[in-house]
């Protein structure tokens, strides 16, 4: 059996998307700026599908520009808005930022940005106004992340929103998680960062929502697609299976049952903590820490049975740094190391006290390992 | 890409197999390294017989990497000279797991020094 439970490192996609991007691939193979009618076949899909993405969006599909991914756009949303405000020097964002709105904030550092990072609670949230304190009169914008890729938290967005609105600054929220999710307000939002590989679509493509009227400048420059605002022929294949993927319904209270019903189950297992939210998390995220063993060995020992979570984030944990999102919540450090987070999909249904029961027998293996033990008896 | 796609078969089999894993009562040298902060903790406990380690277990917390190097040290000591066993080095360790990732060699340097110092320890 496999039970695949990393879906926030990326998704299977849906095999309607793939179908449909086969298809593409095949069909509607020619350049998006061709003139002649090959060009013009795929221009047609590529105008069809931002049609349909701002749909389900709910806005005018010229405020959509296609990307390579929640990575791109992030960078685009912070390094595209600082050249059109030169004298906004200052930008607040949150300590629980996925590294590419932390190291993009990091890199406008270099070039003389002021940098506030908001803290959060013991939940993952952040304090919305804490974020009105940090603002200023030379505030460039806020970025704050929709939902949480770690441990799942959702971020009260539209109230930061408001205040952003309020006091006049661009807001940016990295929506990768929590997309098609999570409903979401654009109302007082200006710009969104989308990853598609996330949500079924292929990887490599993705979209910035520019609320109109948020003035940007692109950071890719060439033949000026997107309305100039990111350069380079067009991912039809990849946008048209990111619209497809819109369409395919996901059952969302299935999901949420089994997620409630593996955080019961581990409960049970001594030395554990459930990190995070249980008001305000996603729908598939389980994140979980157990006394005295270490993530890795534990997602290893279930990856022998055919069990696959992932260790804090996915990229950190090549670092070797323990989860910075953990230690943002104030988790204990003989915590902070045995965690694993499970972000579920459809294939989990069913199946949750298998997984509740290897976890428990692989951790009862770590722990007979592990020097630590003792401190147990006390919890 | 994760870096354990690069552990090798041994790796792999020391980790889900341990050997010599537990606790030896009346231990004669202990040697206990590392941090929980930092994720890796290592105890060894050995029981010397004349010159000779006639036992050796260890516990302990930490990645794969850190659990095989443990492991696969345990085996290169028991029933060694307690002069042989001086001089196990983490490079021997990582040798006779074939290879480490880079990011890795780490823990196994942990297991070497956790024997060292077990053997300082001894009376
Ligand atoms: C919150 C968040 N933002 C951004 C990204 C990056 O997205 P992409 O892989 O499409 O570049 C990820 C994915 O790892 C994410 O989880
Ligand atoms: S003990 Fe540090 S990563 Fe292995």
């Amino acid at each position: 059996m496999r039970i695949y439970l990393d879906n926030a490192a990326t998704t299977k996609v849906y095999p309607e998307v793939a179908k449909k991007v086969n298809e593409i691939f095949l069909k509607s193979y020619g350049n998006a700026s061709s003139l002649h009618s090959v060009g013009r076949e795929a221009r047609s899909e590529l105008v069809k599908a931002r049609e349909e993405i701002a749909k389900f969006v709910g806005c005018d599909s010229k405020e959509i520009v296609f990307t390579s991914g929640g990575t791109e756009s992030n960078n685009l949303a912070i390094r595209g808005l600082a050249p059109m405000n030169p004298d906004k020097k200052h930008i607040v964002t949150s300590v629980v930022e996925h590294p590419s709105v932390l190291e993009t904030c990091k890199y406008m550092g270099k070039w003389g940005y002021e940098i506030d990072y908001v803290g959060v609670d013991s939940e993952g949230i952040v304090d919305v106004k804490e974020v009105e304190k940090l603002i200023r009169d030379d505030t460039l914008l806020v970025s704050v992340m929709h939902v949480n890729n770690e441990i799942g938290t959702v971020q009260p967005v539209e109230e930061i929103g408001k205040v952003c609105k309020k006091k006049g600054v661009y807001f940016h929220t990295d929506a990768v998680q929590g997309f098609s999710k999570v409903d979401l307000d654009l109302g007082n939002i200006d710009l969104m960062s989308v990853s598609g590989h996330k949500i079924g679509a292929p990887k490599g493509v993705g979209f910035l929502y520019v609320k109109n009227g948020t003035k940007i400048s692109p950071i890719l420059n060439g033949g000026g697609q997107e309305n100039g605002l990111r350069s380079g022929t067009e991912n039809v294949p990849g946008i048209v299976g990111l619209a497809t993927a819109l369409d395919v319904s996901v059952d969302k209270k299935k999901i949420k049952k089994s997620r409630d019903k593996i955080i019961a189950g581990l409960k049970k297992i001594k030395g554990v903590k459930i990190n995070g939210s249980m008001k305000n998390r996603v729908y598939n995220n389980v994140n979980v820490s157990f006394y005295g063993i270490e993530g890795e060995s534990l997602m290893l020992m279930l990856d022998k049975d055919g069990i696959y979570v992932s260790t804090g984030s996915a990229c950190a944990s090549t670092k070797l740094k323990e989860s910075y999102v953990l230690k943002a919540i104030g988790a204990e450090e003989l915590y902070v190391h045995g965690s694993i987070r499970m972000t579920l999909g459809e294939d989990v249904v069913g199946n949750e006290d298998f997984v509740v029961g290897k976890i428990e027998e692989k951790v009862n293996k770590l722990r007979k390992i592990s020097p630590f033990k003792l401190e147990l008896e006390n919890e | 890409m994760g870096s354990n796609c690069d552990y090798t078969k041994a790796v792999f089999d020391h980790f889900q197999n341990p050997r010599n894993m537990g606790e030896i009562e009346d231990a004669d040298g202990v040697g206990t390294v590392g941090n929980p902060s930092c994720g890796d903790v290592l105890k060894v406990m050995l029981k010397v017989d004349g010159d000779k380690i006639s036992d050796v277990k260890f516990q302990t917390f930490g990645c794969a990497a850190a659990i095989a190097s443990s492991s696969m040290m345990t085996t290169l000591v028991k029933g060694k000279k307690i002069s042989e066993a001086k001089k196990i080095t983490n490079k021997d360790v990582a040798a006779a797991l074939g290879q480490l990732p880079p990011i890795k060699v780490h823990c196994s340097n942990l297991a070497a020094d956790a024997l060292q110092k077990a053997i300082g320890d001894l009376k």
